[in-house]
């Protein structure tokens, strides 16, 4: 049984110049322990779909299920990154970030700093667990994101383009530590990118979307072996592959 | 950002424009322009507030205008701090709180000195209502911004991790709302400092600065009033600086949620 299934999922909007279709029947199926990227153009709906999956906003058709249980909101079963460094609470420090959602739990305080400590020095940042957010620079700040979303242990990692506003050698710093994370921690991760390497380092698999209205155009399973090499010739050869089913006009 | 090298050098440009003031006056007071009787020396001023420390009664007087404050102030906040936060967080509060402070914001508390006098009658009663009117608004409208600046992100953010409506309230929005709800705090007190005085001038009998200086008019002691202005001059100063100074520094700077104001 997939981990997450997307059923003709779709959504839309109602907008002073009527209706407007976000996303129109997605359909496919999240592995256990897989780490599946949504890769396409602004406006193909890939944002969406997370705070679908997510349970931020409810389909308005089309069935969405996690461990095959009907989603109908949010739920800590999943865990989530966002893009903006904002997301981090300023007025708690990198340790105290990172236990919030222990504390949702209701779990007592030396407990959730002994793991919320451990998840830091899963992303290298221990050193920093008493620093407040503006103290740490934008990578760091992710960092402590997806530690924070890891500490309550969701089963699943939701990540909108984490690290899209990161400079690119943060960001190729950033890729390799999160492949490392995921791959110690083996949880079910969709990723939503747009940038083409990113998906071909990351994924198990890319599903590729295209927009107007935002729906699932292929598939891509990327079976390189890890740790990836971005300069190898299968790399690249991927990375084209990927790129022309992103560029290719839809078939009639 | 201001760092602690800069802190003296800023003190030192208020310590001279504080002299360069006092001189200018003193200038002017020597001059015989104006009749003594009507514009003091500073060292006579200086006497007459000495003297009201000595014998006990600036202090009380004092003390009595700073109960009056801070007893209006807890009332004023006590209503405006939720009452905006609830404006803030559900709209039909919002609907009905917002037209009515719109309309009863612009009316100065003086105004109202008469009406609460008749309501209240002459004395404490009156000078608290008029300090707690005037303590209100800037907290209620402070904290309504205040949380509807909340970062949506922080709301996203917590749910995701499983806070609810209540927890949310408390660990997110309250702290999220908190460089506002500090601005809101100053004003309140910066407000109520201001309407105290002029409550005491015409509703309290007998104790308060505002009363003092109300009295000394009567027998034209200008240095009296001047040292009077000057205490309440000095005790407002002191709580912007150290009681609403130090809470800047303790929350929101240090978190970075607001920058240091350039000295």
């Amino acid at each position: 049984m997939p981990h997450i299934e997307l059923r003709d999922v779709s959504l839309t909007y109602d907008t002073p110049s009527g209706r407007v279709a976000g996303v129109a029947g997605a359909s496919f199926n999240v592995e256990q322990s897989e780490f599946v990227c949504l890769v396409g153009p602004s406006g193909c709906g890939k944002s969406t779909l997370l705070n679908i999956i997510a349970g931020f906003l409810l389909p308005t058709a089309g069935e969405l299920r996690i461990g095959g249980k009907p989603v109908t909101g949010r739920d800590i079963d999943r865990g989530i990154v966002f893009q903006d460094f904002a997301q981090l609470f300023p007025w708690r420090t990198a340790l105290s970030n990172v236990a919030f959602g222990l504390e949702m739990r209701g779990l007592r305080r030396p407990e959730r700093e002994r793991i919320a400590l451990e998840q830091l020095r899963l992303v290298k940042l221990e050193k920093f667990a008493k620093a407040y957010p503006h103290h740490l620079s934008g990578g760091m700040q992710q960092r402590v994101a997806i530690a924070r979303a890891l500490a309550y242990d969701p089963a699943v990692l939701l990540m909108d383009e984490p690290f899209a506003a990161l400079d690119a050698l943060t960001r190729d710093d950033m890729q390799r530590l999160l492949a490392e994370v995921w791959h110690r921690s083996r949880k079910t991760v969709v990723y939503v990118t747009h940038n083409v390497a990113e998906a071909v380092y990351l994924a198990d698999r890319v599903v590729v979307m295209s927009p107007h209205p935002g729906t699932v155009k292929c598939q891509l399973s990327i079976s390189l072996p890890r740790p990836r090499d971005p300069l190898s010739v299968e790399f690249l050869a991927c990375q084209k592959e990927l790129l022309g089913h992103l560029t290719r006009p839809p078939e009639p | 950002m201001s760092t602690s090298a800069d802190r003296p050098r800023s003190r030192w440009r208020v310590a001279a424009a504080l002299i360069v003031i006092g001189a200018l006056y003193e200038g002017v007071a020597r001059s015989g322009t104006f009749p003594a009787a009507l514009l003091p020396t500073l060292p006579t001023v200086a006497r007459a507030m000495a003297d009201g420390i000595i014998d006990g009664s600036l202090p009380a007087h004092a003390l009595s205008t700073l109960s009056r404050v801070l007893l209006g102030l807890a009332i004023g906040i006590g209503i405006g701090l939720p009452l905006g936060v609830l404006m803030g967080r559900y709209r039909p509060v919002e609907n009905f709180v917002l037209p009515l402070a719109g309309a009863l914001m612009p009316i100065p508390s003086l105004a109202w000195v008469p009406v609460f006098i008749l309501w209240f009658g002459l004395g404490n009663a009156a000078a608290v209502a008029i300090v707690t009117y005037a303590a209100l608004f800037p907290m209620l409208l402070n904290a309504w911004s205040g949380v509807r600046a909340v970062n949506p992100i922080w709301l996203r953010a917590g749910s995701a991790m499983g806070a609810g409506e209540h927890t949310l309230f408390w660990k997110v929005i309250l702290p999220g709302s908190l460089p506002f709800l500090i601005i809101g705090l100053r004003q309140a007190f910066l407000r109520a400092w201001i309407a105290v005085v002029g409550a005491e001038m015409l509703a309290a009998s007998d104790w308060g600065l505002g009363w003092v200086i109300f009295d000394a008019k009567e027998f034209l002691r200008a240095d009296i009033m001047l040292a009077a202005l000057a205490v309440i001059g000095l005790i407002g100063f002191a709580f912007e600086r150290l009681v609403f100074g130090s809470l800047e520094r303790a929350t929101v700077l240090r978190w970075g949620m607001v920058r240091a104001q350039e000295p």
